[in-house]
């Protein structure tokens, strides 16, 4: 079947079987490697992308179901080449990962949940971020980075002397 | 050589984990990343039985669907090449890839279908008819121990693949001297460290190079000549890629039996061929099981409880092969007392084969299921004497005057504080205040303990347990190596010889090097050579890149300083000693502002060989392969050995509440005392620890892989087999204490198994402090919900009426 | 894990849909996919043809329908989740729907998908069962409706042919001015599926005393259970503890509770009585106009 995904803004014509998952699709096609595969059974959220800003399992759905929707994936976070967003920055800085599998999901969550709560508290973060797994850091340094995050989109367009 | 007093420039600061950076734009490269024109896939038929005689494979309607290219049988695999390597000195337990006549758990690998697509091959999966003549099986350790349970394999005789009993000191005169005596089994359930990437290879044979490249998902030592060995290749003709990126490991992916598999089948066919596990493959088939253990404890103390000697029975279900698994048996030897001054030791080490899947390398390597035996049983002393198991604690642990320490079974402890670090933690949490917190919970009609968990990381690694389990094996070597270039325009290299999985080692050798050299580690570029281009390596395993990578790294660096140093001195005409390093510049100690610049000593070396010193090889190229500190020895006939060579401490603090009704606990308050002696980098040090305490409370409260009487595993995906979101992990405070090591570079021991080490320990503890009012012990893990439930009911019920619980 | 091949269609309308139902050929349904779409990829549902209504506007609505709020079939779930109309006239649904699954889950799944999964634990099924909403589905050109006990049959089943399609369900408003709300699920880990749960709504009169009460338990038998003669048994009484536990003993008395890996038997009616205790605790204390402690 064709289809027409809109992938971090640009629209992508792909042929694909029906049974062939977004996650797949993405991967294979448009090899936009970071989404990443764990359980394919919609668990591990290591598939997570944004569909329509909302994080959604890519493995629990059909290529074909996309069909016309927005969809952003960890490659289309970064400002520029050689850059990094905010929160991808804060990720570092707090050191929120360590074999990086499941990074990428982890910040399509923060950016989903940043852009409709600027003032998360430690238990909203922890909500939002509980639909991925990480088997190698505990979390905590993750939950740091996002609320390191939001504390600095919030400093951001303040005048400089208001600090 | 340590650096107590010295400030670091580099070591110890908070930098920030260069490999972050391509992982937070999605660039890492994991192995099913990787892709070859015209690779083929891989999907495979797996046995449902727990045993089975494999009658015929029937694979024509397989093969007659399009887009499949070959199907293979394990007939014909074997008659290719050679079986996996047992570490025991087992010889007819043979394991191969796919199961050759007898298939000897449900879910082992009988036949691999290549297609087209994955999806393909799948497909033509469920098309392959397999006749199969069920045989008797065994599922229980204890079962397969006793004579009368079916082999599972004939061959071999039994089930036992090791049944060593070792005794360090007069472990019988001292349990005759000591007034008081207790014994205990403790159970630790089979689970797995289960990272969120499954096994992934793809492999490619070059037949006019002859050469097989090698895109693996891989954390296992002596990866490249294991899979040379197995297609009897020579091991030149293997070239594995280490700059793979892997998703978690922690110990499970060896993934040989994959890499044989695919690497034959590219041999065979012609073009590259892949296999990614799906999850259902891993769980059952893909041989990450954990440990799954019986300990008998015995232990003999005096009214002080002070524990004068041990006896321990470990006997360990392996699963229907063994690679290293057994030796998992053999680590702990190496802290057989834990953090504890006990006098002597009896150990008996059994290995048992049952019809479930394979065990592979855990975090820790068997350590972890130790600790919490020993600390099981110091608790149970505690409880017999009526006294606090904090003090009991106190009273048994090794002293900081007493080190280097030697334990009975033959290792040193470099060095440590165990009270100090103690009281850190007990400061910190206000310990009277944390006791005041569980009684006011148990006054809110909860179930609350407070538990507590001491012990050892032994790090550094050293294979000493393979001549210790199987004298066959004379191996004592175990190394590290780094390189170390500087380029004609000054800029540094330098190498890795392996894969890491997310422990920063890029970060760790730029560190160790800047701070030799006094440059800023972001200047060193960091590169992996493929294993054909690499120097001898072990793999990032029982916590030693710190220890041997930051050694070896510190070598070569230092190689090259004293390089520069020569080649100025020489062009300053002063003696070398006279020659004052700093910062990459080179001065005349007695005319400060006479010296030669880095650039300068660059170009010397590389440009100018007229003002090179005598004898001096041109360019700026420096390797230096570690050998393990105070390793290198053989054991000794009462099997005495120096296991690793460095010994990091951690004391868990937990503050737990069950609800009784439901029998639900959760973690209110968790400390760790963290001593790995110098901290390379924090950020790196604090996730190990953070996600080692929680891979320990999945061990202890979420995780098992159950199986049925059928043996069949009911936890096949993650719908059973549950791993801790963000819910199930509560803030963790770390408390630092720095006793540096003696024996390495800067000070540092390993810190990559930390947390797991100490938490399942701790948790138990906790739970049983808090089952304490009831009466209740429990002596196994996971610790479940309903199971808890249950025995606070049963334990209620028999309370008299208007008895308060 | 890979599905098995299967062909794709996107009907433009419902009765595009039940048409393409009705001739058969094993053809599933597919909205939210969340719980078909794993089944698929462990091979445990191979159906030949997938018909997607997930976009079908008009099965997607929240609206008051005479004494009834209805609910279309693929209105997703973290739709219900935030709808001001739930909240206030359904309270009992919108305290469940945090409790299904992750928001990932939520994004995508369908009410209707849910119901027509029928897992023993669903939340939404158990809201359903103890509310006695009334559910409604198309055959044909037919339209069906049943009540919600009678709609679950089995764990994993439902009256539904498998030429149908479910269209949506029909919760009843109370009217009652003072109304509270409690629903509890014990699992092992947040977001899983229950062991057991309990859910309950209640309604005041003035002087406190509970003039109506609908209570369910879930996850302990193979279909959720609405417990009747428990309601019966306290309407008209103040809550008052040692009624309320020797009321709950009494109407579990006779279940037979499932018994499984997770759970045995004895422990899920224990958590039962426990988890509506708590259940109907809390929606008292939300009925109150000013929160007391439960006496």
């Amino acid at each position: 079947m064709r289809l027409e995904l809109s992938v971090n803004g640009s629209i992508h014509v792909v042929e694909v079987e029906p049974r062939m998952s977004l996650l797949d699709c993405l991967r294979e096609r448009l090899l936009l490697t970071g989404a990443h595969a764990g359980c394919e059974h919609g668990v591990c959220g290591a598939c997570t992308v944004l569909l329509d800003g909302v994080p959604v399992r890519s493995c629990l759905m059909f290529a074909v179901q996309a069909d016309g929707c927005a969809i952003t994936t960890i490659e289309g976070i970064a400002p520029g080449p050689g850059e990094l967003s905010l929160i991808q920055d804060a990720f570092c800085e707090t050191h929120a990962m360590q074999c990086g599998y499941c990074t990428p999901a982890m910040i399509l969550t923060a950016h989903a949940l940043l852009a409709g709560n600027p003032a998360p508290t430690r238990a909203e973060i922890v909500e939002a971020i509980s639909a991925n797994i990480c088997r190698c850091t505990g979390y905590a340094q993750i939950i740091e980075a996002v609320a390191l995050a939001a504390d600095r989109m919030r400093g951001l367009n303040q005048p400089a002397a208001r600090t | 050589m340590s650096n107590t007093a010295k400030a670091f420039r580099f070591i110890s600061t908070d930098r920030r984990v260069r490999e972050d950076r391509r992982f937070v734009v999605g660039k890492g490269r994991f192995a099913a990343d990787v892709a070859l024109p015209d690779t083929r896939h891989v999907a495979l038929v797996a046995c449902p039985h727990p045993a089975a005689r494999i009658l015929s494979i029937h694979t024509s309607e397989a093969l007659a669907m399009p887009g499949v290219r070959y199907v293979l049988g394990g007939r014909e695999l074997a008659a290719a090449t050679q079986p996996l390597l047992a570490g025991l000195d087992t010889p007819k337990v043979m394991r191969r890839p796919l199961a050759v006549d007898v298939a000897r758990y449900a879910g082992e690998w009988v036949a691999a279908v290549v297609a087209d697509t994955r999806a393909i091959a799948e497909d033509a999966a469920e098309r392959v008819q397999v006749d199969y003549a069920p045989l008797p099986f065994v599922l229980d350790g204890e079962a397969a121990f006793a004579p009368e349970s079916p082999a599972v394999h004939a061959d071999h005789g039994s089930n036992v693949l090791l049944d060593r009993t070792f005794t360090w000191g007069e472990v019988e005169r001292d349990f005759a001297q000591s007034p008081h005596h207790l014994s205990l089994r403790v159970k630790w359930g089979r689970s797995s460290t289960v990272p969120v990437e499954t096994f992934a290879v793809l492999a490619s044979w070059d037949p006019w190079r002859e050469i097989l490249d090698v895109f693996a998902s891989v954390q296992m030592p002596r990866f490249p000549d294991q899979v040379a060995l197995a297609l009897k290749l020579p091991g030149s003709s293997v070239r594995v890629h280490n700059d793979v990126d892997v998703g978690g490991s922690y110990g499970v992916k060896r993934g040989i039996k994959h890499a044989v598999l695919v690497g034959y089948l590219t041999r065979r066919l012609g073009f590259p061929v892949r296999l990614v596990e799906d999850r259902l493959e891993n769980m059952r088939g893909g041989d990450g099981h954990g440990p799954e253990r019986n300990f008998d404890v015995e232990v003999a103390f005096d009214e002080r409880g002070v524990i004068r000697s041990m006896k321990l029975r470990a006997l360990d279900n392996v699963g229907a092969y063994a690679g290293r698994s057994p030796f998992q048996l053999g680590k702990p030897i190496g802290a057989i007392v834990g953090p504890y001054r006990i006098n002597s030791v009896e150990y008996r080490a059994i290995a048992v084969t049952s019809n479930k899947t394979v065990q592979e390398a855990v975090r820790a390597f068997g350590q972890s299921p130790t600790n919490y035996a020993i600390e099981r049983a110091v608790e149970e002393v505690a409880r017999h004497r009526g006294l606090d198991r904090l003090e009991v604690r106190r009273r048994n642990l090794i002293s900081a005057e007493e080190f280097p320490y030697r334990i009975p079974s033959g290792t040193t402890y470099d060095s440590g504080d165990y009270h100090a670090v103690i009281d850190k933690v007990l400061a910190r949490a206000d310990y009277a205040d944390l006791i005041a917190e569980r009684d006011r919970l148990r006054g809110d009609g909860l179930l609350a303990g407070i538990g507590m968990a001491a012990c050892l990381e032994p790090s550094g690694a050293n294979s000493t347990f393979e001549p210790l389990l199987n004298p066959k094996n004379e191996t004592t070597t175990y190394v590290e190596s780094c390189r170390i270039h500087v380029d004609v325009s000054g800029a540094v290299t330098t190498t890795i010889h392996t894969l890491s999985s997310g422990q920063g080692h890029e970060t760790l050798v730029a560190s160790a090097i800047g701070e030799v050299l006094e440059i800023d580690p972001d200047r060193i570029r960091v590169v992996r050579p493929d294993s054909l281009a690499s120097l001898p390596s072990q793999s990032p395993v029982g916590s030693r890149m710190a220890i041997m990578l930051g050694g070896a790294a510190f070598h070569a660096a230092q190689k090259l300083k004293e390089r520069l140093i020569a080649i100025a001195a020489h062009d300053l005409k002063i003696p070398a000693e006279q020659a004052v390093y700093h910062g990459g510049d080179v001065f005349d100690r007695s005319r400060p502002q006479i010296g030669r610049s880095w650039a300068e000593v660059v170009t010397i070396a590389h440009r100018h060989f007229h003002r090179l010193p005598p004898a001096t090889e041109p360019g700026l190229a420096f390797t230096h392969v570690l050998q393990v500190p105070t390793g290198g020895s053989l054991p000794t006939a009462d099997g005495r050995v120096q296991m690793y060579p460095c010994f990091a401490f951690e004391f868990h603090l937990i503050l737990l509440a069950i609800d009784p009704d439901l029998g639900k606990a959760e973690i209110k308050r968790y400390l760790v005392g963290h001593d790995c002696g110098t901290v390379i980098n924090p950020k790196i040090v604090r996730g190990m620890t953070l996600g080692g305490i929680a891979h320990g409370i999945g061990a202890s409260l979420y995780e098992e892989f159950a199986y049925n009487a059928d043996g069949q595993l009911l936890a096949q995906s993650f719908m059973v087999y549950l791993l801790p979101s963000a819910h199930e992990i509560p803030p963790v405070e770390i408390v630092h204490h720095v006793t540096p090591s003696p024996h390495t570079v800067f000070g540092q021991k390993g810190s990559g198994e930390s947390g797991y080490l100490g938490a399942p320990g701790a948790i138990a503890s906790a739970v049983n402090d808090a089952l304490a009012p009831l009466g209740l012990v429990v002596n196994s893990l996971p610790i479940k919900i309903a199971q808890l439930g249950d025995m606070i009911a049963a334990a209620r019920s028999k309370a008299t009426p208007g008895e308060r619980i | 894990m890979k599905p098995a091949p299967f062909k794709y269609a996107r009907p433009a309308s419902l009765d595009a849909a039940c048409a393409m139902l009705a001739q058969g050929d094993d053809a599933r349904l597919i909205a939210g996919g969340q719980t078909l779409v794993p089944l698929m990829a462990m091979r445990l549902a191979r159906p030949k043809r997938l018909i997607d209504i997930g976009r079908l506007a008009e099965l997607a609505f929240v609206r008051r329908e005479d004494d009834a709020v209805a609910i279309g079939a693929t209105t997703k779930q973290c739709v219900l989740e935030h709808d001001p109309l739930v909240r206030s006239q359904v309270p009992l649904l919108a305290k469940a729907m945090p409790f299904v699954g992750h928001a990932p889950i939520r994004a995508r799944g369908t009410f209707g998908g849910s119901l027509a999964n029928a897992d023993p634990a669903a939340e939404i099924a158990l809201v359903a069962v103890t509310l006695g909403a009334t559910i409604v589905y198309r055959d044909g050109s037919e339209l069906i409706a049943v009540s919600a006990a009678e709609f679950f049959t089995g764990p994993m089943t439902t009256v539904l042919p498998p030429s149908a399609c479910l269209t949506c369900a029909r919760f009843p408003v109370w009217r009652e001015a003072r109304l509270g709300v409690g629903f509890h699920e014990i699992n092992a880990r947040r977001s899983d599926f229950a062991f057991a749960s309990a859910a309950a709504q209640i309604a005041l009169d003035e002087d406190g005393t509970c003039a109506r009460l609908a209570l369910g338990i879930g996850a302990i038998t193979p279909v959720p259970r609405r417990l009747d003669a428990l309601g019966e048994m306290l309407k008209g009484k103040r809550m008052e503890e040692k009624r309320l536990r020797a009321a709950i003993a009494a109407a579990l008395a006779d279940i037979d509770p499932l018994s499984d890996l997770h759970a045995s038997a004895d422990y899920r009616r224990r958590a039962a009585a426990t988890l509506l205790f708590r259940a109907i605790t809390d929606a008292y204390q939300t009925a109150q106009p000013h929160a007391r402690h439960a006496s």
